[in-house]
């Protein structure tokens, strides 16, 4: 077990956690924010998605070991009253169905217009093909992107 | 002995033919002097206090319910308790809509509250098999109007007037004419003393005055969803709470012979290690698997226990189970005579005096739900015997009853909440998961979460049936369709070693139903085995029926040279309304409804191919060549067709640019949810149709992950999805389901078109 000083949200907190578990837990079970969400632990559906230092990544995948200085951003993080255009364009189109992998989906697009603040149709299949839904809300969450490139 | 299948059973509240009567009453009497504490509710948003008092304390909220689904504060804030489990069809809004309507609340001042497990409460909460709009759309009107007819009476004392000259509107009570207006807050405590209406006292809302039903309302949860506030199975924390992770039976039926547990323990955090005893042979849908539990302080050092168990297994009789070769010899016998479940005229007549036979045969795979969130559960089960549940659950009183009977406690004894699900689609009907996690804590003596690894997800589900099914068409010397005969054989729901048929209720899916003018036909179906749990997947055997059905029509129109889409409409004949009288051997289920209530509109029907075909430019896009597929199929009461287009990228990629659904499922209530159930479908059906199988060798489940069990991705997804409600005034019914079986005979026709090459096998390539 190792201490660990992790910048999550822009607070700093505290853990004791075996060096390979994954930030996914850390952040869900010791720090008990439970919007990040579990769905496969293999980095292959996107539930997970966080940012650490604005790049997404999948923390189910991610050894705390390796979070080191960087600065992680959960869907808690992302705006404080969900006023980030992304956040907003999710409530416009009603993207959700379930609900369950739209944490993921809203951060890893965050980071996809922090890096491309206008893309294309095949830009936004490009960079959000990492994240599964499986109610099928592909449609609007695409539209729901482009919605919140606009008013970048 | 077979089990009922939960989402075709007569249940309780299904069986009375109108629901607004017989024990639906028994709900709105139950409640009568019930007092919601609203401050009870603030807690965890789906905890509801109820008692017993008849008035609040001075200065405190004081709420007046005239049944359990509805409530009005004296601020003002209108309560609507939703029944029914979210799984993202979005019920837990649609159903609160009715209730809002027909009392004439302003929606931005209702508050939406989660009701708990408890059937004689509440009524049936089976949310399944896509009735609850159809089950509930009268009873949520019935509780507006309650409430309603209550705030006019007091309204019209306080001014003196005749009741008939107020109505209600925007929670406000108005005089007609809009003289004067109270808000429903300030009449609480007058209503308060008042008798509850008799039914024939109530009155109806006009159709054409609500302001929600039939529009597009925003679903209640999308901004705690956006904002990760959203509670869902495994989000919610109890104090000392331990985290388990199982390792179950690789094969169904195996039994944990010994278990070395020293490594498990060794890891930190890791606390406790228990045995569940399995279900053991035949498979069951309510009891757990054999498993060795390992309980820790965090998911994480549960998961490393949980791989560091080291267990000996007894693989007991499915060991030797390889799911491939049970396809070919299910494939065989559809050659053979089966049991006959539907005879009309002399189909071995037509067949000997046909001018041509086409005979083609059908194949699809196991598939698991695979919801993005893995079955999680939450008890806490005390020291008093009593036990509180939280638990994603699409059937809270199956589970509910479950826990109790693995316990030995009694009924009252077990509280369930009912979280948000992280998608459901049949899985979580299964209170398997909720059961385990009531045994551990029982053994552990304090709350215990059980978390499902996708691994888990994927090795034990109750898996959609593979099928065989072998259709053959005779056509007579005009070309006309003149004999169809349909054999189908899978595994049946709780099926086991001994071989059966399929039930009579997963014929009536899409199957033995078969609306066409075809003067001879014969459903045959014949047994197997089943060598894993099978259960239900969103629109069940539908999806396998609904494939062989729609591909078969398409190669018969084309062996005619005829438009399918005009084959079908002419193949439905005259307008009627089916019985199927004296055709059918043994019930016909009609989605538990009695088939004069919702009989089998070939009008609908029409309609809805009409539709479709004009919307999506049918005509033109078929005589200007295009990779275009139709299907029509009704499922679970709900008429659907389903144009599909595809294409190829660069890359030789299957591409799907559009896709126009028609549907006519009667009074649409939330018409954005429709459609977004409908773009769903078509993403559910695409992952059904190209990219999912589950395959068992050895008797163990071979696909993993995401990598091997693959369901659609982004760039998969069709591009351009159209729903076209067709408007009706007729009983609605329910649309989580139908999108699906249409769906797939539609894009393998459109493929087809495509690469000149026919699919006969799900999943396929184009």
């Amino acid at each position: 077990m190792e201490n660990y000083k992790l910048s999550i949200n822009g607070k700093t907190q505290e853990v004791t956690a075996p060096e390979d578990m994954p930030l996914l837990w850390v952040i869900r079970d010791l720090l008990d924010m439970k919007g990040t969400k579990f769905g496969c632990g293999q980095a292959l559906c996107g539930a997970c998605t966080v940012h650490l230092d604005g790049e997404a990544v999948r923390s189910c995948s991610l050894p705390v070991s390796e979070v080191g200085s960087g600065k992680v951003t959960t869907i808690e993080g992302l705006s404080e009253d969900g006023s980030h255009p992304l956040q907003k364009a999710w409530v416009e189109h009603v993207v959700p169905q379930c609900g369950y992998c739209q944490s993921g989906q809203i951060m890893n697009a965050a980071a996809l217009l922090t890096k491309n603040p206008s893309p294309s149709e095949s830009d936004i299949e490009a960079a959000m093909q990492g994240n599964l839904c499986r109610c099928g809300t592909y449609n609007r969450i695409k539209d729901a992107i482009l919605t919140a490139s606009q008013s970048l | 002995m077979m089990p009922k299948l939960p989402f075709l059973k007569k249940e309780k509240s299904a069986t009375s033919t109108s629901l607004s009567t017989g024990d639906r009453s028994e709900i709105f009497r139950a409640s009568r002097r019930d007092f919601l504490k609203i401050g009870s509710l603030a807690t965890g948003g789906f905890v509801l206090g109820i008692n017993f008092q008849c008035s609040g304390p001075k200065g405190e909220l004081i709420t007046f319910a005239p049944n359990v689904f509805v409530s009005i504060g004296s601020d003002n804030i209108v309560t609507i308790l939703a029944h029914r489990s979210e799984m993202g069809t979005g019920i837990r809004t649609s159903l609160p809509m009715i209730v809002a309507d027909e009392l004439g609340a302003d929606w931005s001042k209702v508050r939406i509250v989660q009701a708990e497990g408890d059937e004689e409460k509440y009524g049936n909460q089976n949310t399944d098999g896509s009735f609850s709009v159809r089950m509930f759309y009268e009873p949520m009107k019935k509780a507006g109007a309650t409430a309603r007819y209550l705030l006019v009476q007091a309204a019209a004392k306080e001014w003196g007037v005749d009741p008939s000259e107020c109505d209600t509107e925007a929670s406000h009570v108005i005089l007609k004419g809009g003289s004067k207006k109270i808000p429903f807050g300030d009449l609480v405590a007058q209503i308060q003393t008042m008798e509850l209406p008799k039914d024939e006292q109530l009155t109806w809302k006009e159709f054409s005055s609500y302001k929600l039903v039939g529009t597009d309302v925003p679903i209640y949860d999308a901004q705690d969803i956006a904002t990760g506030k959203a509670v869902f199975g495994a989000d919610v924390n109890l104090p000392n709470m331990l985290i388990a992770v199982v390792r179950r039976s690789p094969v169904v039926g195996a039994k944990a012979v010994s278990f070395n547990d020293e490594k498990a323990l060794a890891i930190p955090g890791v606390k406790k290690v228990v045995k569940i005893d399995g279900a053991g042979l035949p498979t069951a849908l309510d009891k757990p698997l054999e498993g060795i539990a390992v309980l820790a302080e965090n998911t994480w050092a549960a998961i490393k226990g949980s791989e560091a168990l080291e267990v000996e297994w007894d693989l007991g009789p499915n060991q030797t189970y390889n799911s491939s070769a049970q396809l070919q010899e299910m494939l065989k016998s559809t050659a053979s005579a089966g049991t006959v479940k539907r005879q009309r005229g002399d189909f071995s007549k037509a067949k000997s005096s046909s001018g041509k036979v086409i005979e083609k045969t059908y194949l699809a795979p196991f598939y698991a739900h695979s919801t993005i969130e893995p079955p999680a559960a939450i008890a806490d089960v005390k020291a008093d015997g009593s036990v509180e549940i939280w638990a994603p659950s699409q059937h809270p009183q199956w589970a509910r009853g479950a826990v109790a009977g693995a316990l030995g406690v009694e009924l009252p004894k077990v509280k369930l909440n009912v979280t948000l699900l992280g998608g459901g689609f049949g899985r979580k009907s299964k209170p398997d998961y909720v059961v385990e996690a009531a045994l551990l804590s029982k053994a552990a003596g304090v709350p215990v979460r059980v978390q499902w690894t996708r691994s888990c997800d994927l090795h034990h589900d109750y898996y959609h049936s593979h099928s065989a099914q072998r259709i053959v068409a005779t056509l007579d010397d005009s070309g006309n369709l003149s004999g169809w005969n349909h054999h189908t054989v899978f595994p049946a729901i709780g099926a086991g070693l001994d071989a059966a048929p399929p039930s009579d209720g997963e014929l009536d899916l899409g199957c033995r139903d078969f609306p066409y003018d075809v003067p001879n036909i014969r459903i045959e179906s014949h047994e197997t085995t089943a060598h894993t749990r099978i259960g239900w997947l969103r629109s069940v055997s539908n999806i396998h029926h609904a494939f062989a059905i729609g591909s078969m029509l398409d190669e018969i129109a084309e062996s005619k040279g005829v438009d399918p889409v005009d084959q079908a409409i002419a193949l439905l004949g005259e307008d009627k309304d089916l019985v199927f009288a004296g055709e059918m051997v043994g019930d016909y289920g009609n989605y538990g409804e009695k088939i004069e209530d919702f009989p089998w509109s070939t009008a609908r029907m029409k309609k809805v191919i009409e539709t479709v075909a004009e919307k999506s430019n049918w005509k033109a896009n078929l005589a200007a060549g295009k990779a275009i597929g139709f299907a029509a199929h009704k499922s679970f009461l709900t008429y659907v067709a389903c144009v599909v287009t595809v294409e190829k990228d660069a890359a030789g990629n299957l591409l799907i640019p559009e896709v126009h659904y028609a549907v006519d499922c009667g009074i649409a209530v939330n018409t954005d949810r429709v459609r977004s159930q409908f773009e769903g479908g078509a993403q559910f059906a695409t992952s059904l149709a190209t990219t999912s199988a589950i395959t068992l060798e050895n008797g163990k489940v071979v696909q993993n992950n995401f990598d091997t069990y693959q369901i659609i991705r982004m760039p998969q997804a069709p591009k351009k999805i159209h729903v076209h409600i067709v408007p009706s005034k007729e009983k609605p019914t329910g649309v989580g389901e139908p999108p699906v079986p249409p769906f797939i005979p539609a894009l393998a026709n459109a493929v087809y078109k495509l690469t000149g090459k026919r699919n006969y096998e799900l999943p396929f390539k184009a």
